[in-house]
């Protein structure tokens, strides 16, 4: 008995969400959406105290998606956890939607912060988690940060803010795909040693197979169980995920799929919802 | 001779209160507490005091964030850093958003002095003026900076206050002051022309209108605190009763006060008007006052140009 059976059926739920709302929308972010379904999932499912009737319930753990462009996965597990209608998920990126390109937290009900440049969100997030502390307030900040992303300057702001602040109700993950926009991040802006240099800014770094339930939860209840720091989850994952002509592929960083594209992508991710 | 304090050392007094006041009010600053008067938070209240280091960015970020979880926090620097440097973290998480982030900039304007171009921020009013939900306030004197960081407290949405480095005269009495965010004060009626002047130049045009009283030019005086949202109709009915207004900013030239007055003006009423600011250039090191004279700041500027205006 697979013990993480509903949760694997969540993620490929939202897999498939995904693809169908990118190809109705006719643009966004497939890759580095796909690559963080089973963070999310078990942020959304099974981790976060949150509550979909009261979105801005004050003791709420928070979640902030540094990496704004992948949208997508954020709105498909909202959607599912019950904050908004699923259709919703239709009018991503059209005109009147609730759903911008990137997150709003003004128009979408589960959306703790805006986000969509990068780097930003995580500063904010570091901002949610010193209130936290401020206010004895016992929720939990969790983050998630593209690799890509870590090359903007602010997020070595906000790395050293956390540390000093000794920031340990913030939990990082960071989506390490591999690939950005141009290429490989090695290739581009080589962001190596990436857990060197967290561990020298002061965190607790873990490093983890982010399609692994398993790993994923034994990290997050480490970062709990530490005192004193934040923790960074570097999470190794495959951008695409889940869709063999996607996966590992900087292309689709930024495309839709086609008709043709999402009707294969549905069938590899086990059929139609 | 009036007693000279300076708007920053306001912001300083301001902030005691509200430590005192508002248990949701945190301080952020840039490792410049000390120059920005925010230190005077931290001996009160260290616990909600937050040193960023020499990091703006993460400065209007962190704010953003204690802001979103119902905080209500004022982060300063320099105007310069942080408005330029942080612009675009201002523009994506602050107004945007619309958190309720009061940003109280201080070494504003020509008056840095000697630092030079670097750290004179003629641009500011500008760069937060063009940004949807941004509220922009610039006080004249001590007395209205302290109202005004106190009323910024109590409004809910992205604020910025613009503060100086050196003393300026006080002009308002403290225990006859009301404040209200967007609604200009006329100082001094009169009805040959308008001076519509913003922080130091207010006090400058009051100084104006003093020597062409001598003269017989009777003008009206009118401190525009607030330059977003801007009393339109205090600068409608100005143009009606006066037919000519003169605008008088510490600012470059384009963007600040001047356009503002000017955009209500063209689309309500057109008059003659002549915009007195720095004339599109940069600043250099200098004694303040020195340097007011150099880029035409003075209530004789105000002199000539209302008089020009006149075609006096």
């Amino acid at each position: 008995m697979d013990k993480y059976k509903d949760l694997k059926v969540i993620a490929s739920t939202l897999r498939k969400d995904i693809i169908n709302m990118l190809n109705k929308a006719k643009s966004g972010h497939p890759g580095g959406s796909l690559s963080a379904c089973e963070i999310m999932t078990a942020l959304y499912f099974k981790e976060m105290d949150i509550d979909p009737k009261k979105p801005q319930w004050e003791d709420r753990d928070r979640f902030v998606l540094s990496k704004g462009h992948a949208a997508p996965v954020l709105y498909a597990v909202l959607a599912e956890k019950g904050y908004f209608p699923k259709e919703e998920l239709n009018s991503l990126r059209k005109i009147n939607s609730m759903l911008q390109g990137h997150p709003d937290m003004k128009g979408t009900p589960g959306v703790d912060m805006s986000t969509g440049s990068l780097g930003q969100g995580f500063s904010a997030a570091n901002g949610m988690a010193l209130a936290g502390k401020m206010r004895s307030k016992d929720y939990r900040v969790y983050a998630m940060l593209g690799d890509g992303e870590v090359q903007e300057g602010i997020v070595w702001e906000a790395a050293m803010l956390a540390a000093h602040y000794k920031l340990d109700n913030l939990t990082v993950f960071l989506d390490h795909n591999g690939l950005q926009i141009d290429g490989k991040n090695c290739d581009i802006m080589d962001i190596s040693p990436i857990d060197k240099k967290w561990e020298a800014f002061g965190w607790n770094v873990i490093k983890i197979d982010g399609h692994n339930f398993d790993e994923i939860f034994d990290a997050i209840e480490h970062s709990k169980n530490t005192k004193g720091k934040p923790t960074i989850i570097i999470a190794e994952t495959i951008k695409g995920k889940g869709v063999s002509f996607m996966e590992d592929k900087v292309e689709w960083h930024g495309n839709a799929p086609d008709d043709e594209e999402t009707s294969i992508a549905i069938k590899e991710l086990g059929g139609e919802i | 001779m009036a007693k000279k304090v300076a708007t920053r050392e306001a912001y300083g007094e301001a902030l005691k209160i509200l430590a005192e006041k508002n248990e949701n009010v945190v301080v952020l600053d840039a490792d410049l507490s000390k120059s920005t008067k925010t230190a005077k938070f931290k001996e009160v209240c260290p616990q909600k005091f937050v040193n960023v280091g020499i990091a703006e960015q993460g400065l209007m970020g962190t704010a953003a964030g204690l802001a979103a979880a119902g905080m209500i926090p004022f982060a300063s620097s320099f105007a310069i850093f942080a408005t330029g440097r942080a612009y675009e973290i201002i523009r994506n998480s602050i107004a945007y958003p619309k958190m309720n982030v009061k940003i109280a900039a201080t070494h504003a304007g020509l008056t840095v002095g000697e630092d030079g171009a670097s750290h004179q921020a003629l641009e500011d009013i500008s760069l937060m003026r063009t940004l949807p939900n941004m509220t922009v306030i610039n006080p004249a004197d001590a007395v209205e900076a302290k109202e005004a960081v106190l009323k910024a407290a109590e409004y809910n949405g992205p604020v910025y206050i613009r503060l100086g480095r050196s003393k300026v005269p006080v002009i308002y009495n403290e225990d006859d002051f009301d404040f209200e965010i967007g609604k200009a004060k006329i100082l001094k009626d009169g009805s040959d022309a308008t001076v519509i002047a913003t922080g130091i130049m207010v006090n400058a045009a009051l100084k104006a209108a003093e020597i062409l009283k001598k003269e017989s030019i009777n003008i009206r005086v009118i401190d525009m605190h607030t330059i977003k949202p801007i009393d339109e109709k205090v600068i409608i009915d100005a143009a009606k009763e006066t037919g000519a207004i003169v605008t008088a900013e510490e600012h470059n030239k384009i963007g600040g006060l001047g356009s503002a007055v000017s955009e209500v003006l063209v689309e309500n009423c057109p008059v003659p008007m002549i915009r007195i600011a720095v004339n599109d250039t940069f600043g250099e090191s200098g004694n303040g006052d020195e340097l007011l004279v150099k880029y035409g700041l003075t209530a004789e500027n105000i002199v000539e140009k209302v008089k020009c205006i006149k075609g006096i």
